[in-house]
């Protein structure tokens, strides 16, 4: 697979798409819907064409800065093969589910969505430090333009808060792979941004202690994990619905990735003395999250809160050093992924309905839709962690493994179970429960095109809790190479 | 007995056929739907009940497919049928079916009936998935599942935000418990390897010894679990609010079946409990506790459901503690003629609120028995199995708790002694319910609105809680080893005292409540009779002190801290650098005798340090 072609189709694609405004503003709608398709049933041909057993799905080299020892070095493996699927799914749903919202400057809209997950398709399969930090960058600013141009009351704001905050841990993440690069060049005498090459690299105690306090603290600001969540509440409560749900199905998933790909692989000793703090900040991700998801009357802010608390599973799972809590962790991702870009989608579709996002002014809203609440309970419950459901898969496996390596931290972070179903459920109280408000007299229930894609996550979700098999093989290689048989 | 997996699966079917059809369905192919899949599951039941019986009663394990596998953890799902799992079925299905019947008629007038019947399908589902998971994440699945189906139902009429509060009240209090039993779960999986029900209780007795530390904790944490589904003490508070659902669903989920998944959890692992006294004596008083404390409770509440509600955790009660003595088979026994005479009194009594239009409280009933004969004789036979009266269900399993628990090896005569006193009260409360629904003045006419969908299950309910005792007997008495149903060598006094207790409750209820030859008004009115009948009321005060302490303070920090403290780290850094913006703006003043008086100074001052003066 040529996976440098399969990311420029999604770049041309949003080319065309801001270019084919002239001709009809339907027109880029569209476009991204079917280069996100097209892209789609390539990944299908690759994943159905290879053969059982291999672990790579598709790798390409070409030489880049030479000088530097940069290449453009791509490769999918079966965890990069999951989540480029998962942000290719997600990037279908952004676009429905701003089919109707965003009326202005489409071209655009559907360039910077494209461009997005084009970025995020690099950092899935970039397998050259320098070129995993360029896509790490190239993500960013269509993101930023989401918020910026097509977000809420106090979008500006919001966006300078996502850019500094992800510029500057980019930066520090910058300075540890230079550094990388400059003490694996010490010690062999080759410059190279290789990341086979750079996963030998012989370092100082002290010294691989700090450079993975660089990559960690970058990906912990992407997570988002306490202290440096901030930033993801006013991100999406002031992004449009398309950026909630790239937001928070792919964007965070990009930190979660890093950590396995990148910070326990890249400095095993240091990941492994700094796992007991990591767990730490997952614990406390899970708890606070989900204590602060329950404090806010947003019904966005809400979700965003969530997923600090689901993140922090995942922060648990990849520090518990096992397979059972990598997968975890994994699992967690992709689930995440269904339930909160479903929740997002909800909170969009109320607030382009209401034309607010405020709980205290819902209330009842099952009388008036009764699809819309049927789905609303469902993804609650899922996020919650029901049995049978894709989330709880991934939260008992991190607990599972977690267990294993602390019991204290572990006991804890189960108490999340409990605050995750008080928030859960006063989030349906507060919206589609209770009194019916007199002032919502009608209010328009979920069409064929909402309800279809609801209905995919809805499977999705329900096919990750049943039978988990197919996502815990895919990732399996990457997983027990990492953890190196560890149960 | 391949046909295993049906059972679970037509109640599934059936919810998923009322879910996708979004209640377009008309009602009586609901009904059929609804009440049909259940009574499909109870048919099927029962032929596999009598091919096990047939074949010898060899537990039987059908795998149906793994769930996952990672590393060493592979739990498969799978479908385990012994005797145990056999009488929870057939309790399940064929007192489940019974209830959809009759909530076929009793929801008839009500909005949402497709919902309501998809809800109660899957909660069949999930309960029965619980009694026959093989291993404990797949019964994991169906504890969560009937917890989410009584979420559902508890809220069922889900404008009314009272209901709203009392479901996830339900769902918040029992995720404690689960919670709790999660982390049991994960140091069994830890210690023994495997969560396999019947290997992983295998594996416990070869590995640990008597009074093995793991295996206490572990025990005790399931304990957690089991309070938390079964409304025992410290988790009780729950149960009361959740009569907030419709009657049938009270009957069905927080009377006959899911509140009693914690007394078949600890019967299912009564291994571990068998290793650790301790964590045995731990179910012992815990049920003890709450069913001394729901009794005096019962005893004054003025809403029909709330008496129900407390009498069954009180019944439930009585069940922990037989398994906390080692009663098991009676436990066993006990569970299920309480889901007879518990669902029937449920039934009875949701008849009379209807022909009442939906007037729960007692005190404004009365005199109703000529007028609704079919609730009346229905309740007065389930009261008579509830209070124990010989010859009924309720009588012979009761009576076999009490009599074991003498013989108890930790204080056996106390626990005798108190659940005796317990009995007492017990009839006492329901002769005190009887009396006032009942009889005295009419305060409202009724309406009695009852078809043979509604009076047919009330009948047939009623025969079983007169004679399930006889049938039951026999179906629970090889369940489980030792189970407390043998032959009872007491002296003749201990046994007529237990015999005794139950009509001396009636008699003192009758003279209380009935002619009125005991005066208590008096003792109530006055101060600490008041404050008493108050504090009993409110169920021991229960509420007020989880309220003060855990609720209050939780929603009070969230209010404070609703625009995030963290957030404060980097507003402030942001803040900080604004400020000295602004300051340093100040100097840019655009006066040129300033700039020059600056430039002098600054001059001087890096002159005096480059002559070391400074």
């Amino acid at each position: 697979m040529n996976l440098l072609a399969f990311i420029g189709l999604l770049l041309g694609g949003g080319v065309l798409a801001w270019v084919s405004e002239r001709i009809n503003p339907n027109a880029p709608r569209w476009i991204g819907l079917v280069t996100f398709a097209a892209a789609g049933a390539w990944l299908l041909g690759v994943w159905l064409g290879t053969p059982d057993g291999a672990t790579g799905y598709a790798s390409q080299t070409i030489s880049w800065i030479p000088r530097f020892g940069i290449n453009v070095d791509l490769a999918m493996d079966g965890l990069s093969l999951m989540l480029v699927a998962l942000t290719l799914f997600l990037g279908i749903i952004a676009i429905v589910s701003s089919w109707s919202e965003v009326e202005e400057n489409t071209g655009f809209f559907q360039f910077n969505i494209l461009w997005v997950m084009a970025g995020v398709v690099g950092v899935f399969t970039a397998f050259d430090l320098f070129l995993f930090f360029f896509c790490w960058e190239v993500m960013l600013i269509p993101m930023y333009f989401l918020i910026a141009i097509w977000g809420h009351e106090n979008k500006s704001y919001a966006a300078m808060k996502f850019f500094l905050f992800t510029q500057i841990s980019g930066l520090l993440m910058l300075f540890a792979i230079l550094a990388l690069v400059y003490f694996n060049y010490a010690a062999t005498g080759v410059i190279t941004f290789s990341y086979d090459a750079l996963l030998g690299a012989e370092l100082d105690d002290d010294i691989e202690f700090y450079l993975m306090l660089g990559f960690f603290v970058a990906f912990l600001v992407k997570l988002p994990g306490v202290p440096f969540h901030t930033w993801l509440p006013d991100a999406h409560t002031q992004a449009p619905t398309a950026g909630s749900v790239i937001l928070a199905g792919i964007l965070l998933k990009t930190g979660a990735y890093g950590m396995i790909r990148f910070v326990v692989p890249l400095f095993p000793e240091a990941a492994q003395d700094f796992g007991w703090t990591a767990m730490l900040l997952g614990t406390i991700s899970i708890i606070y999250g989900g204590y602060m998801a329950y404090s806010q009357s947003d019904f966005k802010r809400l979700v965003a809160y969530s997923s600090v608390a689901h993140m922090g599973f995942v922060l648990l799972g990849v520090f518990a050093f096992n397979e059972l809590g990598t997968q975890g962790a994994i699992v967690t991702m992709i689930a995440h992924g269904f339930s909160t870009a479903a929740l997002f989608m909800m909170a969009g579709a109320l607030q382009q309905r209401l034309h607010t996002r405020e709980m205290s002014q819902m209330g009842g809203l099952w009388v008036r839709a009764p699809r819309m609440g049927a789905m609303a309970m469902f993804f609650v419950i899922a996020s919650v962690g029901m049995p049978g459901l894709g989330n709880f898969i991934g939260e008992f496996l991190v607990l599972f493994g977690a267990f294993q390596t602390d019991v204290v931290l572990t006991a804890v972070a189960a108490l999340g179970l409990v605050v995750a179903a008080v928030y859960g459920l006063s989030l349906m109280q507060r919206t589609f429960q209770g009194t019916p408000n007199p002032e919502i007299a009608t209010m328009p229930d979920f069409g064929f095109r909402e309800m279809s894609v609801m209905i995919l996550m809805l499977i999705a979700l329900v096919w990750i809790g049943v039978y988990p098999q197919h996502v815990l093989d895919m990732s399996a290689p990457v997983v027990q190479a990492l953890v190196g048989g560890a149960p | 007995m391949d046909l295993l997996w049906l059972v679970p699966t037509f109640p599934l079917l059936g919810s998923l056929i009322l879910l996708v059809t979004q209640g377009k369905l008309a009602r009586w192919p609901t009904a059929i739907v609804g009440a049909g899949s259940v009574g499909l599951a109870a048919l099927t039941t029962l032929v596999i009940g009598l091919d096990f019986y047939n074949a010898g009663a060899v537990p039987f394990d059908q795998t149906l497919w793994t769930w996952m596998s990672v590393g060493q953890f592979t739990p498969t799902v799978g479908l385990y049928l012994d005797g145990l799992s056999l009488v929870m079925m057939g309790v399940i299905t064929g007192v489940g079916f019974l209830i959809h019947l009759y909530a076929t008629g009793y929801m008839w007038e009500e909005d949402g009936y497709s919902r309501f019947f998809s809800y109660m399908n899957l909660f069949v589902f999930a309960m029965l998935m619980l009694v026959m998971g093989d291993n404990l994440l797949v019964l994991f699945l169906g504890w969560e599942g009937v917890g989410l189906c009584s979420y559902l139902l508890i809220g069922f009429f889900h404008t009314e935000p009272e209901n709203g509060y009392a479901a996830r009240k339900a769902f918040v209090v029992t995720r404690v418990g689960d919670t709790a039993m999660a982390l049991g779960l994960f140091l069994l999986f830890r210690e023994i390897g495997t969560l396999e029900i019947q290997a992983s209780l295998e594996g416990a007795r070869a590995a640990w010894p008597d009074g093995s530390m793991y295996c206490t904790v572990i025990a005790l944490l399931f304990l957690g679990g089991a309070v938390g589904k079964s409304a025992q003490v410290p988790l009780q508070t729950w149960l009361p609010d959740a009569m907030a659902g419709p009657t049938p669903v009270s009957a069905l989920i927080h009377a006959a079946t899911m509140v009693t998944a914690g007394v078949y959890l600890i019967a299912r692992m009564h291994d571990l409990y068998v290793l650790s006294p301790y964590a045995q004596l731990a179910v012992a008083v815990v049920g003890l506790v709450t069913l001394v404390i729901a009794s005096f409770t019962a005893l004054t509440q003025t809403d029909i459901k709330r008496v129900l509600a407390y009498s069954t955790m009180s019944q439930i009660g009585y069940m922990f503690m037989a398994l906390g003595v080692g009663a098991w088979s009676a436990a066993i026994f006990h569970l299920m003629t309480h889901a007879f005479f518990k669902a029937l009194l449920f039934l009875a009594s949701g008849s009379v609120i209807l022909a009442l239009h939906h007037e729960q409280d007692m005190f404004k009933m009365g005199g109703l028995w000529k007028k609704l004969p079919v609730p009346f004789w229905s309740m007065l036979i389930g009261s008579m199995a509830l209070a124990a009266l010989p010859l009924t269900s309720g009588f012979f399993s009761k009576d076999a708790i009490l009599l074991t628990s003498f013989d108890y090896e930790f204080a056996g005569t106390a626990f005798w002694a108190a659940a005796v006193f317990a009995a007492f009260l017990t009839a006492l409360y329901t002769t005190r319910m009887m009396l006032i629904t009942f009889f005295g003045a009419m305060q409202t006419e009724p309406h009695d609105q009852s078809h043979i969908n509604m009076w047919g299950p009330l009948v047939i309910l009623a025969a079983l809680a007169i004679g399930g005792g006889w049938f039951g007997f026999s179906a629970v008495a090889s369940v489980l080893p030792d189970g407390g149903l043998g032959e009872q060598d007491h002296t003749s006094m201990i046994a007529l005292a237990t015999m005794a207790a139950p009509l001396l409750g009636i008699l003192f209820g009758y003279l209380i409540f009935g002619n009125k030859r005991i005066k208590v008004d008096g003792l109530v009115a006055s101060k600490v009779g008041d404050a008493t009948r108050r504090f009993w009321f409110s169920g021991w005060a229960f509420d007020w002190v989880y309220d003060a302490v855990f609720v209050k303070p939780f929603i009070w920090l969230a209010r404070i801290n609703k625009r995030d403290v963290v957030d404060f780290l980097f507003t402030a850094t942001a803040g900080i650098a604004r400020g000295v913006h602004h300051v340093i703006a100040l100097t840019q003043s655009g006066r040129l005798r300033w700039y020059a008086a600056n430039m002098a100074a600054g001059l001087l001052i890096v002159l005096l340090i480059a002559l070391e003066v400074l």
